[in-house]
Order: structure tokens, then C-alpha cells, then sequence
């Protein structure tokens, strides 16, 4: 079919060289998105907190990181990131690039996630807050037990949108070599001597997988539109 | 460790300097950048209005499907289909220039991203300018052309804005190909040079430079085609 044969795509070449990298794209894409929320929803809170000292570096971190293209990131991590510091990981120096990945990439987008989260916590009406002070709770425990849920929850479909968007990105760990999908497909095609068909098997793969996620979040999103 | 900043006035080997060479990169990211933001605008406002037409179920089925295939598989894969796959399924491409692949790649990813926009852009309209134009004895067309696509580009210039410099920092990813942008010299000049820092933070400067620039033009367009006493959606939102 159009000079392409896709036949030496079988169970066997899957699962020695695909599997491995999809585990690590969707490793990376957990680890980010966790580690992004995480330090995302700290700069959203430093940014909103009304204390100059805390909110201009956060607001520059954001912004700038927020400016720069992601395969910058990528290479300036890389670059940057010290060697003793992968001493302490298991595999150390055999693992660099993969490991380099899931500090710039939770770096990365704790920017954009910092901002789904700062919106999410300003679309709280003030009232809220109000009560949550009115029971005498502590600023943290006005957070925690009554902004952050709401905000969280509020912001859950366009986390995850996110996400699907976060787990695309992981391919552009190909700058600086990290086993990923894509480069399982891409050796695969290499050895097999296929690279084009390659290339399409893993659109077809991340189409299939971004398609699927992104109609969850859909429904999803009906769902909990129905519930408020 | 100490600063180099001469790196950049040294030679690379082929009679220019590194700060030739960059500035060379630089202008093909902006070249990349812009003939992708043609190709990307025409293409999105047109699939963007084909999913908003009213009688036409085929179409918006059409402009659906294009929206869902570009949007969901990674930008660097698309550019490796682009570059590799199509020119060896439709032999004709082989005689296309890479740069244009890519800028086909790039336009068509950003394409599916401006639909979506353009398609929220028209659908924020209130339903009355629509029939305000049919009860003008408008025909679809000419509804579209005077009435509703004039407002919906003033909704989505906002968006289209950071899309625009998305497009620009995206551009990034044509290193893959070997076009010789920016991030292209940035990897090649730090091996070549091993200044890695400096090399590193020229183009990073050069990428937030041009990533204002494209926020500022677009400001001016916004305050030069801003019509007095329609707020834009979101422009002047009411707190609580």
C-alpha cells in the first residue's frame, strides 16, 4: 500500500522496543503532572499571597519559563543539572537523559500548571474565603479545607487537557536522546530497516492514546457539569 | 566558572562567526515562524468556520476530524511525517524543500489549535447578529464575511495572541529536521564550542525577544481594531 509495509510491525518488535519507552513516556507524563500540580499550586499561592517578596520571583519563574520553547528547557537542564547529582539516582550516569527529563519537565510545567491552578483559585468567590475566616480558620487551613478542593476541582478537565498535552511533549525528549515511545519506534524502524512506517505506527499510537484521553476528559467534564 | 562572551566572535570554521551564525539562525526561525503563521491562520479560520456552519453536517464533520487528527499526535511526530513519510507516499513531495515541510507541519498542527479558537470565537456571538444578518437577506456567505467573522476575529485575538507565540516557540522543534534555526545552532555551537552557557542564553534571550515582539504587535492590533463599547469576552471581567 503506497510503497509503505508495515508487516515487520509484529507482538515480538512491540514489546522489545516500543514497551519500554511507553512506559517511560507515561512514567515521565505521571511524574510531571504530579510534581507540576504540586509545585505549580506553591507558585500559584506565592503569586496570589499579596507579599511582594514571595510573589515577584514566582512570577518571574512563570513567566519566564512560560516564554522560553521547551526544547530550550530541555537542553539548558541537560546542560546545567550536575553530574553528582544522577550519582545518587540508581543507574546513575547510564540514565542521564531520562533523568534529566523528569526534572525539566516537572520544572517546566509547574509554570503552566501554576496558572491553571491560579486561575482556578481566583474563580473562588471571595465569600468563601470570608466564611472559611469567619469559623476562625488559620490562612493554611482556609487553603486546604476550603479553596484549594474547590479550585482543584473546578480546574480538574483542564488539568487533565493538560496532561494529554504534557504526554505529547514527552517526544521532544528526543534532544537529548532519552528512551521514549517514539524513539522505540524509531530504533525499531532503524533496525528493521522501515523508519517511514516507523513514523506513522507512533502517530497512529499517540493518536490513539490522545484521542481516547482527551473524549474521557470530554465526558468527564459533562459529567461534572451535570453534579454543579 | 568565568564568562566567554568572545565565543561569539570567534570563527566556525566556515569564514562567518558564531554571531553570524546566529543571527543567520534567527532569521530562519522568524522565517519558519511566519510562513507557518500563514498558512496556520488561513487554514484554522477556515476549518474553525466550517465547524460553525449551520446546514452543513458533512463539513463540520470534516473540519471535526481535521481539528482531532492534527491536535492529538505530537508536533515532532507530525514534523517527521511530514519530512520523511509524505515525500515517500506521494512522490511529488520529493522535490519540495524541507524548509517547507516543515512550515506545512508546523501550519497545519497550529491550524487545528486557531479552529478550535476561531470556532469558540464564533459560537461566543449571540444568536441575534447571526439572524440579524439573515433578516438582512444576507446569504450564509456574506453573513460570515460582514457580519460574524469581523466580531469572533476581535473575540479571539487574546488567544490567538499566545497561540502566535506558541507557534514561534514551537518553531524550536524544526531542529529535529535539521533546519537551521535557532535551537539548531544552539546544540551544534555548544558542542562545536563547549560554551554552552553563553551559547545557550543568547538564544534564549533571542526566543523571549521575539516572543514579546509578537505579544506587542498584537497588542497594537488589538487597540487599533478595537470597535468603542463592545467589550471583548473576558477583556473586562466583573469579579465577584
Amino acid at each position: 500500500m503506497l510503497g509503505l509495509d508495515l508487516t515487520f510491525f509484529n507482538w515480538d518488535v512491540l514489546s522489545k522496543f516500543v514497551l519500554g519507552g511507553l512506559r517511560f513516556s507515561v512514567q515521565l507524563t505521571v511524574v510531571a503532572t504530579l510534581g507540576g500540580i504540586l509545585l505549580g499550586t506553591v507558585l500559584a499561592l506565592m503569586r496570589l499571597s499579596g507579599n511582594k517578596v514571595l510573589a515577584l520571583p514566582a512570577t518571574i519563574y512563570v513567566n519566564g519559563m512560560r516564554s522560553i520553547p521547551l526544547v530550550m528547557v530541555i537542553l539548558w537542564f541537560f546542560l546545567l543539572v550536575p553530574s553528582w547529582v544522577y550519582g545518587y539516582l540508581p543507574g546513575g550516569m547510564n540514565n542521564r537523559a531520562e533523568y534529566s527529563a523528569y526534572i525539566t519537565f516537572i520544572a517546566f510545567e509547574a509554570a503552566y500548571f501554576s496558572e491553571i491552578m491560579r486561575a482556578g483559585i481566583q474563580s473562588i468567590p471571595r465569600g468563601q474565603v470570608f466564611a472559611g475566616q469567619a469559623l476562625g480558620m488559620t490562612y493554611a487551613q482556609n487553603m486546604r479545607l476550603v479553596v484549594l478542593p474547590q479550585a482543584f476541582r473546578n480546574m480538574l478537565p483542564v488539568l487533565l487537557t493538560q496532561t494529554i498535552i504534557l504526554f505529547q511533549d514527552t517526544s521532544l525528549v528526543y534532544a537529548i536522546g532519552a528512551y521514549d515511545m517514539l524513539k522505540g519506534f524509531t530504533t525499531a524502524g532503524k533496525i528493521y530497516g522501515r523508519p517511514e512506517e516507523a513514523y506513522l505506527l507512533a502517530a497512529v499510537v499517540y493518536f490513539v492514546i490522545c484521542y481516547g484521553l482527551s473524549w474521557s476528559v470530554k465526558r468527564l467534564q459533562a459529567k461534572i457539569a451535570i453534579v454543579r | 566558572m568565568t564568562w566567554d562572551w568572545q565565543v561569539f566572535l570567534s570563527d566556525d570554521g566556515s569564514g562567518r562567526t558564531y554571531l553570524q551564525w546566529m543571527m543567520d539562525a534567527w532569521s530562519w526561525t522568524l522565517a519558519v515562524a511566519g510562513c507557518s503563521w500563514v498558512v496556520a491562520v488561513s487554514l484554522g479560520g477556515i476549518m474553525g468556520t466550517l465547524r460553525t456552519l449551520p446546514n452543513s453536517p458533512w463539513l463540520v464533520r470534516l473540519a471535526n476530524f481535521w481539528v482531532e487528527l492534527f491536535r492529538n499526535i505530537p508536533l515532532l511526530v507530525q514534523i517527521f511525517l511530514w519530512y520523511f513519510v509524505v515525500p515517500k507516499v506521494i512522490p511529488v513531495f520529493q522535490q519540495v524543500p524541507g524548509f517547507v515541510l516543515v512550515v506545512f507541519a508546523l501550519g497545519f498542527f497550529t491550524s487545528a489549535r486557531i479552529a478550535e479558537q476561531v470556532r469558540a470565537g464564533v459560537q461566543a456571538l449571540p444568536k441575534g447578529q447571526r439572524y440579524a444578518g439573515m433578516a438582512l437577506g444576507f446569504t450564509t456567505a456574506q453573513t460570515y464575511r460582514y457580519v460574524i467573522l469581523p466580531m469572533a476575529f476581535r473575540i479571539i485575538l487574546p488567544p490567538l495572541t499566545s497561540e502566535s507565540m506558541n507557534l514561534l516557540k514551537n518553531s524550536s522543534v524544526a531542529f529535529a529536521v535539521s533546519i537551521a534555526e535557532l535551537t539548531m545552532f544552539a546544540m551544534q555551537a555548544q558542542e562545536e564550542t563547549s560554551r554552552g552557557i553563553e551559547v545557550y542564553l543568547a538564544v534564549t534571550i533571542l526566543y523571549a525577544i521575539s516572543a514579546f515582539a509578537v505579544n506587542r504587535v498584537f497588542g497594537f492590533i488589538e487597540t487599533k481594531v478595537r470597535i468603542p463599547g463592545f467589550i471583548v469576552a473576558g477583556g473586562t471581567g466583573g469579579g465577584h
